[in-house]
């Protein structure tokens, strides 16, 4: 089809291209206080040795259910293990799940959705096979692959990242889709440059931006989806201090010592929402048009 | 007599901590049943006033921070918000330069006439149908009754634009603004609206303000021009005084800019070789396979298409869109397949080749786009993209870096160009840097698919000159696509006129735009704008 | 139109396809054997051969997979390793908690979240779009268990307006079912809240860009008429797109809240059988869910038939 005669040159389309950049006012402060919050979350998990000398997984029965004290600043909890050790290892568990998937998404998401969107044989059969991933909710798929296989962290992390998968495929393979049309791949194309080449060199550099953002929010979702599967008690072993297991262990109790359940749950909290605020703060950074992740 | 419209010293700057100013003091006014030009390159502010007129400045962005617009005496900037939509459609009207995303896609034609009555009137639904069918009328468009049912994505952009202008004229406003009205439509189709627009205002003694980057355009319909440049208004007056005796530099080069249409002379073919050579070219599209059951319906985009491009010569492929010009480009660079005939490139067939075979080819031919904000990668240095190319074919590095320095001076661009980013160079600049990646490859021939289109006038004519400079110089020949008939004739040794999918005249340019033979290229040429003016010689066309 | 309808239910079949053959692989390739579980710590070879002898899982992979498939379609759905129970009626008798809770979760998130994006659209910048913006970023990162606990702690503990949790049917009246449902329900759309606030804002901001927004507001037409009858309808499409694709979410917060509120329903049943390790209630809850997902995207996509005219072909 020929183009029609368009040109840019009228006010009313260069009016938007004139604009960006002005408009857009965003509170920093959030981005701030969210980035030393996830700061800390991080210190806490690296040097919790330092921070405590209790043992987070030490039963001690003489002890359950005591109150803030010099010895155990947040109490103990039924087991009379220490509360405030429990919550500060918990973060370890939480942080290696978010990073590790998130990560792991990228690298077997990036190669597919790059496949995908530029070779139209694979793409037919590779998008029908995410369409049936996509369609067994995420949370279901991940219980099952975990009650299945014995829960390990290794399990668990792959149990996450599969239904997570198909979002980054979809995602990479959309923005190929529409950069490939853009005459600087048909140039390279009639420059002789390889296919392969023009994928690496083209196509992946210009798809990153999105990609980082979407990377942010999955690293947040697979932090909740971990917490979820240990309070559902389906998660790692109810031993291992995360903060899931500690909010259901808490459960029991939790009419009589709320405190039990709010740490965990506080923290848990504010690392998802510091997480999520970097990823918007990213996103507006980079391209202020690209939409939330769904779902 | 008093003004409908009187804007005076208005200035608008952007919001936020840094202000930046975007008009710096405009005055001008309109008179019942005038026509005033607002003409300028991109970035002037012309599309900024009529927004402050309307308005319609876009919220949290743009403000008006000084003057006055007075429509018929009052002040629209002190007025209130329901004043101003009181007077929006009723008392002023606006249509827009994209008849395709100006109409609401969800809601029916009909409807959406309906409401600006049922907005502004108390007449109840019967009445209001009857105007509105009647303002349809008013505009030409055939079964009425039809078109008041359809949905906007049901019409051409013309029979679009045709109902923006019974929308913005229902109730009979004083003022019309048309903001780049027919920038977005074909030549024919804009030849249409411009006429339908002078009727219209000479039934209803409308005032227009209509602004223009086209002087084609402006030497047809206004009485009075206003030059705009970079926020300020340079000069204005009545159309043959801004025409023929410009008393700013400004407005000089830019009448002097605009192509003439009568054709050039044609040049000797500087080498006797033929490079490139079409023959029967067709291209057939399948449709969507709506049920596998079904039949696919196809469209031919191209049919029985053959030309002959020597050494050294431009060839320019005219038509307005649709006509399957920029599909016979794109089968030529193979970015996709013919269905049928041969493509010979210095001898060589390429028009079935596999992409290996093709890969030595392929360097012979190389192209240049439309659009210079995506013809470049935008994360790869000047000088990264210029070397790609010739690196594929196994230039070592060092001498594809060295050719490319050499490049960018033939492409008039300074040396330290090379190791900046797209980002850092304005569309014209870009386009050259283009250029320069084409010729790093050594092509033989050069396809220029509408590569000026997207350019304002002046910068037009500088890329021009550019590609005849480098074509005397190198003895390229040059496939140049475009629609407009000023380009073609200013830089064409043989035009060929296309048609839907079909050739329509071939021949030199000289020939087929001095004495078309067909009836479509007489036709073409006749609606061309400003075709009374000759603007480089500040004189009407002999 | 009728033949965007078929095409659409067609691209449904592989999928389904795929998804029947991942939920079957799933459980059959994962390292415990069902029989095992089932005959017991206790067990001898011979009985555990037997059990899986009469589960027919000595036959040949595909001669499974495809009596399973053969079974699905005429409506058995297996029948339970724990309880010895149809599938079918377990679902049937979990059915009722999990539909109120999820239909008043959805009524509750149409009514805030669409006027709240709308609002915040308008007011691009605003207190209110801050307010709506941080709300829901908030909304959407605190977990569903955690928001439960909050609620309960608040509404049921401190102010002792609702029970604690539990469940009351329809049957028992109204008052006692809604006054169990009122917590769960709020619970679960916090999520959704936060989702579709911020999707019907994104997609406004979009459509308040376009042209014909301008030709509207060129037409002198008020805001409302603006922002309702032109902006909304065409901002449509992607918030459907998110209710649809949310739907995981929704699932993910029913387990959840069911678990914390003491529901019995659906969510439970899931959790349950995974901690039973009882199979074929997994496989079929999944398959269900994953059905239940398809038909609902299947629905929304018909629904951009209606809402725009463009893709009636």
């Amino acid at each position: 089809m020929s183009q029609t005669p368009y040109s840019p040159l009228s006010g009313a389309r260069t009016l938007p291209r004139l604009l960006s950049g002005i408009s857009r006012k965003r509170p920093r402060g959030a981005t701030l206080v969210a980035a030393i919050v996830l700061l800390l979350i991080v210190a806490m998990a690296i040097f919790a040795p330092w921070l405590t000398q209790h043992d987070p997984s030490e039963i001690a029965p003489a002890q359950r259910l005591q109150g803030m004290s010099a010895e155990h600043w947040l109490g103990t909890d039924a087991y009379g293990r220490d509360l405030f050790a429990r919550v500060i290892y918990g973060a370890q568990v939480s942080l290696t799940v978010g990073v590790g998937v998130a990560l792991a998404t990228l690298l077997v998401g990036l190669p597919l959705g790059l496949l995908a969107g530029y070779f139209r044989s694979i793409d037919a059969v590779l998008m029908r096979f995410m369409d049936g991933l996509m369609a067994i909710p995420g949370i279901l798929a991940a219980i099952a692959i975990v009650s299945l296989t014995s829960a390990n962290l290794w399990t668990l992390m792959i149990a996450i990242m599969i239904p997570e998968i198909p979002q980054v495929v979809r995602l990479i393979r959309s923005q190929v889709l529409s950069i490939r049309e853009e005459a600087y791949v048909e140039a390279a194309q009639l420059m002789g440059t390889p296919t392969l080449t023009i994928i690496w060199r083209h196509l992946m550099p210009n798809t990153l931006a999105p990609l980082i953002v979407q990377c942010t929010y999955i690293c947040a979702a697979a932090i909740l989806t971990e917490a979820t599967l240990s309070f559902l008690g389906v998660g790692l072993s109810s031993e291992t201090p995360t903060w899931g297991n500690i909010m259901a262990d808490g459960r029991t109790f939790f009419q009589l010592k709320p405190s039990l359940i709010f740490w965990a749950g506080l923290l848990l909290s504010l690392c998802i929402l510091s997480i999520n605020l970097l990823g918007d703060a990213a996103r507006d950074a980079l391209d202020p048009k690209m939409q939330r992740r769904e779902g | 007599m008093n003004a409908v419209l009187k804007v005076e010293n208005l200035q608008v700057e952007t919001v936020g901590g840094k202000p930046r100013s975007i008009l710096k003091g405009i005055s001008f006014e309109i008179h019942a049943g005038e026509t005033l030009c607002l003409v300028g390159e991109s970035g002037s502010g012309k599309s900024v006033s009529s927004l402050a007129t309307m308005d319609l400045l876009p919220q949290g962005a743009l403000r008006a921070s000084g003057g006055r617009i007075l429509l018929d005496g009052e002040d629209l900037l002190q007025a209130s918000p329901a004043r101003l939509a009181e007077l929006r459609g009723s008392r002023m009207a606006m249509i827009f330069q994209e008849p395709m995303t100006a109409l609401n896609p969800v809601l029916s034609v009909g409807r959406q006439l309906d409401e600006v009555l049922a907005q502004h009137t108390d007449d109840n639904a019967a009445t209001r149908r009857q105007r509105v069918l009647a303002a349809l009328e008013q505009v030409h468009l055939p079964d009425i009754e039809r078109i008041y049912a359809s949905y906007p994505h049901q019409l051409s952009g013309g029979q679009r634009q045709r109902i923006m202008i019974a929308m913005a004229l229902l109730l009979e406003p004083r003022l019309l603004i048309a903001d780049e009205p027919t920038t977005a439509l074909d030549v024919t189709t804009q030849h249409q609206i411009l006429k339908l627009i002078r009727e219209l205002q000479e039934k209803h003694g409308t005032a227009v303000l209509f602004i223009t980057h086209d002087m084609g355009v402006v030497a047809d319909i206004a009485d009075r021009v206003c030059v705009m440049h970079l926020g300020t208004l340079v000069e204005q007056g009545p159309l043959r005084e801004v025409l023929s005796t410009p008393q700013q530099a400004y407005t000089r080069d830019l009448l002097a800019a605009v192509p003439s249409l009568t054709p050039r002379a044609p040049r000797p073919a500087s080498g006797p070789r033929l490079v490139l050579d079409v023959a029967e070219l067709h291209k057939v599209y399948a449709g969507p396979r709506r049920l596998w059951w079904r039949k696919r319906s196809s469209t031919a985009a191209v049919q029985n298409v053959s030309f002959q491009l020597y050494e050294g010569r431009t060839l320019g492929i005219v038509g307005e869109s649709g006509s399957g010009k920029s599909t016979v480009a794109r089968c030529v660079m193979r970015l996709i397949d013919p269905t049928s005939g041969a493509i010979r490139v210095r001898g060589q067939d390429i028009s079935d080749l596999s992409a290996a075979a093709l890969k030595p080819h392929r360097q012979r031919i190389q192209m240049i786009f439309q659009d210079p904000y995506r013809s470049l990668n935008p994360r790869r240095s000047v000088a990264q993209s210029l070397i790609e190319g010739p690196m594929n074919y196994g230039v070592p590095r060092e001498q594809a870096m060295a050719r490319a320095a050499e490049l960018l001076s033939l492409v008039g661009l300074p040396e330290d160009s090379l190791q900046r980013f797209p980002h850092q160079f304005s569309g014209g600049q870009r386009q050259r840097i283009a250029i320069a990646r084409a010729l790093a490859m050594e092509p033989s021939v050069i396809v220029a698919d509408e590569a000026v289109s997207a350019l304002d006038v002046s910068v037009q004519a500088q890329v021009l000159a550019l590609l005849d400079d480098i074509q005397k110089r190198l003895g390229i020949a040059v496939l140049f696509i475009t629609h407009d008939l000023r380009v073609a004739a200013q830089i064409c040794d043989d035009v060929l006129v296309m048609q839907r999918g079909q050739v329509v005249e071939y021949g030199p340019a000289q020939q087929v735009l001095g004495a078309p033979k067909a009836d479509y290229t007489r036709q073409l040429i006749e609606v061309a704008p400003g075709r009374s003016w000759d603007f480089a010689a500040f004189a009407p066309a002999l | 139109m009728f033949s965007y309808f078929i095409r659409r239910l067609l691209t449904a079949i592989p999928v389904m396809l795929v998804v029947a053959l991942s939920v079957f692989l799933l459980l059959r390739l994962s390292p415990g054997d069902p029989a095992t579980i089932i005959a017991g710590d206790m067990a001898n070879p011979e009985q555990v051969a037997n059990i899986r002898r009469a589960l027919g899982l000595d036959e040949p992979i595909l001669t499974q997979f495809l009596l399973w498939i053969g079974n699905l379609l005429q409506g058995d759905l297996g029948t339970s390793l724990i309880s010895q129970t149809t599938v079918s009626s377990m679902i049937a008798q979990r059915l009722e908690p999990t539909v109120s809770l999820a239909l008043a979760a959805i009524l509750i998130t149409v009514l805030i979240a669409v006027p709240l994006g709308v609002i915040a659209a308008w007011r691009q910048g605003s207190w209110i779009d801050n307010l709506v913006m941080s709300v829901s970023v908030v909304g959407f990162s605190v977990p569903v268990f955690v928001i439960a606990y909050l609620l309960i702690q608040v509404f049921a503990i401190e102010l002792r307006w609702l029970p604690v949790q539990g469940f009351r049917g329809l049957d028992k009246g109204l008052g006692e079912f809604l006054s169990r449902l009122i917590l769960p329900a709020l619970t679960l759309s916090s999520v959704y809240i936060a989702l579709i606030a911020r999707m019907t804002r994104a997609s406004m901001l979009e459509v308040l860009r376009e042209d014909y927004i301008r030709t509207a507001r060129a037409k002198g037409l008020s805001q409302r008429v603006v922002l309702f009858r032109h902006a909304l309808r065409n901002a449509a499409v992607p918030i459907l797109t998110v209710v649809g694709a949310g739907f995981a979410m929704m699932v993910s917060g029913v387990v959840v809240t069911e678990s914390v509120f003491n529901i019995p329903g659906l969510g439970r049943l899931i959790v349950d059988a995974v901690l039973a390790r009882d199979y074929p209630v997994i496989q079929a809850l999944i398959l269900l869910t994953a059905g239940l997902y398809v038909v609902i995207n299947l629905l929304i996509d018909l629904s951009y038939a209606i809402t725009d005219p463009r893709i009636r072909y």
